[in-house]
């Protein structure tokens, strides 16, 4: 295939991506929806709980079948440009997708947290639809800046850390929302599924603890490339400080837990600020911001 | 009486320095520290900073003068070197310092010990089991399954005691040994390296003295002969661009290097990431554009000026902007003028570029002639032109070979060269904050993942164990399963 050929191949699946993540979000909705009907009509539990079962099912399948489709969809479109896919904020948001669909798939085959299927598809679907409407931006060879091994290695790192803090974000507002309903009384029916508030807890932390250092590299190895390519391994451009921001925020938050012992609703907002200042270098900066990681419009 | 009020004081004052140590150096205000270093960091990422964009912080200034001074007072637009940011920042320092170094002793003392005693009532801890295991063989029993498995163990008579895992402690105290070490490597920078620039056209040599540069600064420790003696000549630069988009795809600059100056020259090429290197003085490629060659020559057919002139890119399409002086007519002469590679025009836009590389290139001049104003003392741009003191004389698009006569005398437009923005980088301190950043990782990846956990085989009525994992990773529960399953199958096995 051309490269041409390529690039459009991948968007197709971009758009086919579009069509599953749909239809894995409306799976999963159901699997929620239908157990709230379970409460109101005693008798048909039993037919009910199998369709809920199913739709669960359907929605698993389908975050499998969208995390390949997108897969092969980041994967052409880097062979259409000869390069590793992550030249532009287009290129970032449909890996950064890709990373969050399979930070979901592990966290689900190792926890079993199906119910995450929900928040994570719409994310996913919202990501992927913002890209290719407003970020898209036809397939092309790399500035010279950007020719460089660390890409694939600074920018990989920076993506997977950047799918895993989400994915505990969405694991602490969901905390959130449950203690809400538990102090309130007790949680309704369709959240009877969602594992308790403490392996809310212990999963959103252990997530951190285990991307934390992946960030470090991230940061530093972004520091190395910097140095050989800038001439300075550290300038205090806009996306350098706001990843300085995020790193030093997650280390409190993990000394917060470690050494002073913040467990619950007060860690649960220190991750979700931490998470939020790494949203906002990835929005703010790369579209509002000016500084050395502007290259190619976005 | 007055004894005692002469050194009530005294005890006094040590007694409030120690009290300030200790709150300056315990955990609490370390992270106070970080998360302020933190927020701190936040307005140079909101604001222009002087050293990133410094035609931005002066329209701060042009558009309101008044806020301007009072952000500048607050050295808004130098955050990063500012007093408050780097208070902050040597508090951390030596609040890490005296929070980490302490540890560090202690840790390094107990590697050595032995756990600590077996606590009375083992049923408060975690994940107590009586083991129906034998009484009197227990002890042999567990101590062996405890060291297969790598514990450190205290036996006291009936009870032992162990621990595994003191790696997590090494790990964190390297982790933040490290961060004290990337701390150190950025004072270094700062205080003995250098930084300058020069634009070279292509054919320029460079020689690395104090004089050659555009822009140099040094650190503060750092003197102007400490550069290292080399020659740069420019033999060629090319700059290749994408056909579809313009967009800039490579460029290689080929140099002649000879360090020591007036030894053998050697080729040498510099891309954008790979400077050229020697000791820990770096050249980055960092800037490109074109210089326009140009003749001016009077009415009599005298050259009065012939060379490149450098011209700064304006866009992507890099049109680029100029100024040509002439001093040396009578009246002076200067040309306000715009190089463009590839020329296109529009009624809306007049000629402009639309593509980066040179393939039908115009040089269009605007023709002045006056006082320079060079003599006024006042430093000016070489890249503009003061008209407050000149009249304007003709406008004139050139294409390549060709003449204007403006009057006064004529132009040619001969051709064009390329020039390179070199970035010369000294930077000492590198190397120690690149390692403090390796072991930085390394110490974070063990302190992280490795399980530290105690436990604890009590024998008196029966056999009882527990444990206590000290940070939340899990697995111990599977081990004290493990540990009474081996007592029991060799207590089965015996019977």
């Amino acid at each position: 295939m051309t490269s041409t050929n390529l690039a459009y191949f991948s968007n197709g699946a971009i758009y086919a991506c579009l069509i599953i993540f749909t239809i894995a979000f409306f799976a999963h909705a159901v699997e929620v929806s239908w157990s709230v009907k379970n409460a109101e009509s005693n008798d048909k539990t039993e037919f009910d709980f199998t369709k809920t079962q199913r739709a669960g099912r359907i929605g698993t399948a389908m975050m499998i079948l969208g995390f390949g489709v997108l897969a092969v969809a980041v994967v052409t479109r880097g062979l259409s440009a000869h390069r590793v896919p992550w030249g532009n904020m287009y290129e970032f948001s449909i890996t950064g997708a890709l990373m969050l669909t399979g930070a979901y798939l592990f966290a689900f085959a190792k926890y079993k947290v199906r119910w995450l299927g929900l928040p994570v598809s719409i994310s996913v679907l919202l990501t992927l639809g913002t890209a290719i409407t407003v970020l898209y931006r036809p397939s092309a060879p790399l500035v010279p800046a950007l020719k460089s091994p660390w890409l694939a290695i600074h920018v990989l790192a920076a993506i997977i850390s950047g799918g895993v803090f989400l994915v505990a974000n969405l694991v602490a507002a969901t905390y959130l929302v449950m203690e809400r309903y538990e102090s309130k009384g007790g949680r309704p029916k369709w959240a009877e599924r969602i594992p308790t508030l403490d392996s809310l807890d212990q999963l959103s932390y252990r997530l951190v603890a285990f991307v934390f250092p992946l960030w470090t590299f991230a940061v530093i190895a972004g520091a190395i490339w910097a140095e050989s390519a800038w001439g300075k391994y550290w300038s205090w451009d806009p996306k350098e400080t706001w990843a300085f921001i995020t790193w030093v925020a997650y280390a409190a938050y993990l000394h917060a837990r470690v050494t002073v012992g913040w467990r619950g609703k007060r860690a649960a907002w220190l991750c979700i600020f931490a998470g939020s200042t790494f949203l906002f270098n990835y929005i703010y900066v790369n579209i509002w911001g000016t500084g050395l990681h502007t290259y190619s419009g976005l | 009486m007055s004894q005692e009020n002469n050194s009530a004081p005294d005890i006094g004052f040590i007694g409030l320095l120690r009290w300030g140590w200790r709150q300056l150096t315990s955990m609490r205000t370390a992270l106070i520290l970080l998360m302020l270093l933190g927020v701190a960091a936040i307005p140079g990422s909101l604001f222009p900073q002087r050293n990133q964009n410094p035609q931005k912080v002066d329209s701060y200034f042009t558009t309101d003068p008044t806020l301007a001074k009072w952000m500048d007072r607050f050295h808004l637009f130098n955050v990063y070197a500012s007093p408050w940011f780097s208070a902050i920042y040597l508090l951390l320092f030596i609040s890490l310092i005296g929070c980490v170094l302490p540890r560090t002793f202690h840790h390094l003392r107990a590697i050595g010990k032995k756990p600590p005693l077996t606590p009375r009532n083992l049923d408060r801890m975690e994940g107590y089991r009586v083991v129906s295991s034998d009484p009197a063989s227990a002890i042999q029993l567990s101590s062996k399954w405890l060291k297969r498995h790598r514990f450190r163990i205290r036996i006291d008579g009936n009870s032992i005691s162990a621990e595994k895992g003191y790696a997590r402690e090494t790990g964190n105290l390297l982790f933040h040994l490290s961060l004290i070490l990337i701390l150190v490597g950025v004072a270094l920078g700062s205080l003995f390296g250098m930084k300058g620039e020069a634009i070279l056209n292509v054919g320029d040599r460079f020689i690395n003295t104090p004089t050659s540069y555009d822009n140099i600064s040094y650190g503060k420790f750092q003197g102007q002969g400490s550069l290292i003696p080399f020659s740069l000549t420019v033999t060629n630069f090319v700059a290749t661009y994408d056909p579809t988009t313009g967009e800039p795809s490579d460029y290689v600059l080929t140099t002649e290097i000879a360090n020591p100056l007036g030894s053998k020259a050697k080729q040498v090429i510099i891309k954008v990431n790979k400077p050229w290197t020697s000791g820990s003085t770096k050249v980055y490629l960092q800037a490109n554009g074109y210089s326009p060659v140009v003749t001016v020559r009077d009415k009599s057919g005298n050259i009065t000026f012939q060379g490149p002139v450098i011209f700064l890119p304006q866009d992507a399409n890099l049109s680029s902007l100029g100024a040509i002086k002439i001093p040396d007519m009578n009246p002076q002469i200067g040309f306000i003028a715009s190089f463009i590679p590839t020329a296109g025009s529009s009624a809306a836009r007049g000629i402009f570029s639309t593509y980066p590389e040179v393939l039908d290139p115009r040089l269009v001049l605007s023709a002045w002639k006056g006082n320079l104003g060079l003599d006024s003392g006042t430093p000016q741009s070489v890249y503009s032109l003061n008209t407050s003191k000149m009249t304007k004389i003709g406008l004139k698009a050139l294409t390549l070979g060709s003449t204007y006569d403006f009057g006064a005398g004529t132009i040619t437009f001969d051709g064009w060269k390329s020039w390179v923005n070199l970035q010369i980088v000294d930077d000492p301190g590198k190397m120690y904050a690149l390692f403090g950043a390796i072991f930085a990782i390394l110490g974070l990846l063990i302190s992280l993942f490795t399980r530290q956990r105690r436990i604890w085989v009590k024998v008196g009525e029966g056999v009882e164990i527990a444990g206590l994992a000290k940070n939340g990773i899990p697995g111990l529960e599977a081990e004290l399963t493990a540990l009474a399953r081996a007592l029991e199958e060799a207590t089965g096995g015996k019977e």
